[in-house]
């Protein structure tokens, strides 16, 4: 009980992390690690739903959730790395607060 | 080929369900994949099918024009390469997502979703449009999440996955978090107020063809499953306190949407920002809605379907028009009616949708939701709906008084070959959303078909 206690209380820990991290950070770096910090705390929290003291009595679904979980969170990191890369390439810097000149456009170009 | 066939044979596909009032359940599963679908997902696949054929002609249309006189060499092929799968997998994630039967598999159709609608939306090189991409992935990405932690706590709670058990089983503790997390997920990807901060530079720095799909098609989908929890799922869980409050969000909405669109330079800006207008009116819906009645899903199917052919034969029709003239600042549209007569036309029957006027879709939706509101002694949201639509009227005439007026001094520039597809999609989804409240009816009797539910299962 209370080792799935430690568990869940630690995947909300990083839950909350991540969504502070998310806010305040302006890097895009780090935001795209503290979304993946925010992953790893909900997949932590849905793999102890799967516990049991009984070995034979292990719940398989919130296993395959979690997998499942791990699949698309991979590849939403690779689309938004290449994103921030793509960002970085055409406007020289990859710190949010610098983008700003860059986000309005005259509605004149392409 | 393929675009056109594939939601052609979704389109035929559901309707033969519909006739027949198919059912197979190959196994009753608690652990497994099953398809469903009842009266409002046959609306919305219904909407998702219409719409996505008349944007993949539209597309054609698009990108043979931008390839045939390009800004930059290259740069347009390479857009129609990616363009194509990435709307396949956008409209194959939509269809999943109307017809899935448990919450995970929502879950995993809501991240391709996202995935392939932000793909999409940074296919323009523009800086700007990258970097919207971003932060329009980030908000999706957030919004899955917490998506993802309420069914963590739902599954703790409940043990279970699949809708119908969910339907059936007692309010019990973990599950108004659940609940809770689950609802903010959603609203941040439907970009309700004051949400909203991400959806205009994303829809508006994007293709036109993109900026219907988003518009029209991915908000749907997640205010569908807003709905469906809050009022057919877990309507247990729900109070009076929070309809109130999601009513007033959607107040916010539609003010403030409305008054900033009011204030844009740029037309496609405008649209956008009247999407997070319309979308309030669907959220004022909340503290509208009587489950007690057969119909509740009407004013909401009504409202999104309306919005989401009329907005994308906006989007449309600007589009075209910045094709022609290169920009799409509203003060310096004076006179494009003399050459693109079909368009602007369309631009403006959508208008009517959007402001409400009968036969619109928008008419009926407004008029079920303002009665509901003066019947249920809740005047005040009546209110809110008529000064929006005021609003609305006034943001939709802001542009179209400047595309009919011809000032003396007016350039009629050439009318540039363009090929029939930029045209007419945007007039017949227009005209389409404009006698919408004429085939209500129709639409009544899919409603009312919600006891044969056609499922199939499967084991995951």
């Amino acid at each position: 009980m209370i080792t799935t206690l430690i568990y869940s209380v630690t995947g909300i820990a990083l839950f909350c992390m991540g969504f502070t991290a998310l806010i305040l950070c302006s890097h895009l770096l780090r935001k795209i690690l503290a979304i993946n910090f925010m992953a790893s705390g909900v997949f932590l929290l849905l793999i102890t739903t799967a516990y049991s003291p009984d070995p034979a009595l292990l719940d398989p679904v919130p296993q395959a959730m979690v997998l499942t979980g791990i699949v698309v969170s991979v590849s939403t990191t690779a689309l938004a790395l290449v994103l921030a890369c793509r960002v970085q390439e055409t406007t020289g810097s990859a710190v949010f607060k610098r983008l700003l000149p860059f986000r309005k456009n005259k509605g004149q170009k392409d | 080929m393929a675009p056109i066939l594939i939601p052609l044979g979704g389109g035929l596909l559901s309707f033969i369900f519909y006739r027949k009032g198919f059912s197979i359940s190959l196994l009753a599963s608690i652990v497994g994949i099953s398809l469903r679908t009842d009266g409002p997902s046959l609306l919305m696949l219904l909407m998702t099918g219409v719409t996505s054929i008349t944007i993949t002609l539209y597309a054609a249309g698009y990108f043979s024009f931008r390839i045939a006189s390009p800004s930059k060499p290259g740069r347009h092929e390479r857009q129609l390469q990616f363009f194509w799968p990435l709307w396949m997998i956008l409209l194959g994630s939509l269809n999943g997502l109307f017809l899935a039967g448990d919450i995970f598999n929502i879950y995993v159709t809501l991240e391709l979703i996202g995935l392939s609608a932000v793909a999409l939306s940074a296919l323009s090189a523009k800086p700007s449009s990258q970097i919207a991409a971003f932060r329009y992935l980030l908000v999706s990405l957030l919004g899955s999440l917490s998506y993802l932690l309420g069914i963590a706590f739902l599954y703790k709670t409940y043990a279970l996955l699949d809708l119908d058990m969910l339907r059936l089983v007692p309010p019990m503790k973990g599950a108004h978090t659940a609940f809770a997390l689950m609802s903010v997920g959603l609203m941040l990807k439907t970009a309700l107020f004051p949400m909203h901060f991400w959806l205009p530079p994303a829809h508006a720095n994007a293709l036109a063809p993109v900026s219907a799909i988003l518009s029209a098609l991915v908000v749907k989908a997640s205010f569908y499953l807003l709905f469906r929890f809050w009022f057919d799922i877990f309507n247990d869980l729900v109070t009076p306190g929070a309809l109130f409050v999601i009513g007033l969000l959607g107040t916010g909405a539609v003010f403030w949407g409305s008054i900033q669109a009011l204030r844009q330079h740029r037309m496609k800006l405008l649209i956008a920002y009247s999407t997070v207008a319309q979308l309030g009116y669907l959220f004022i819906a909340f503290p509208l809605t009587q489950i007690q009645e057969k119909l509740y899903w009407l004013p909401v199917i009504c409202m999104a379907m309306g919005h989401g052919f009329a907005k994308t034969a906006m989007f449309m029709a600007s589009g075209a028009i910045f094709l022609h003239v290169k920009h799409d600042r509203i003060n310096e549209l004076t006179g494009v009616r003399a050459y693109l007569p079909v368009t602007v036309f369309a631009y403006t029957i959508a208008g009517v949708n959007l402001m409400g006027l009968p036969p619109s879709g928008g008419f009926i939706a407004k008029w079920m939701l303002i009665y509901a509101a003066f019947e249920m002694h809740k005047w005040w949201w009546g209110i809110v709906i008529m000064l929006g639509s005021l609003l609305a009227a006034a943001y939709v005439y802001r542009v179209v008084s400047k595309l009919y007026v011809m000032p003396p001094d007016t350039i009629i520039i050439e009318k540039k070959a363009h090929s029939m597809l930029l045209e007419w999609p945007p007039l017949f989804l227009a005209i389409l959303s404009l006698i919408l409240g004429i085939l209500a009816p129709y639409m009544v009797s899919i409603l009312l078909l919600s006891k044969k539910l056609v499922s199939i299962g499967g084991i995951m």
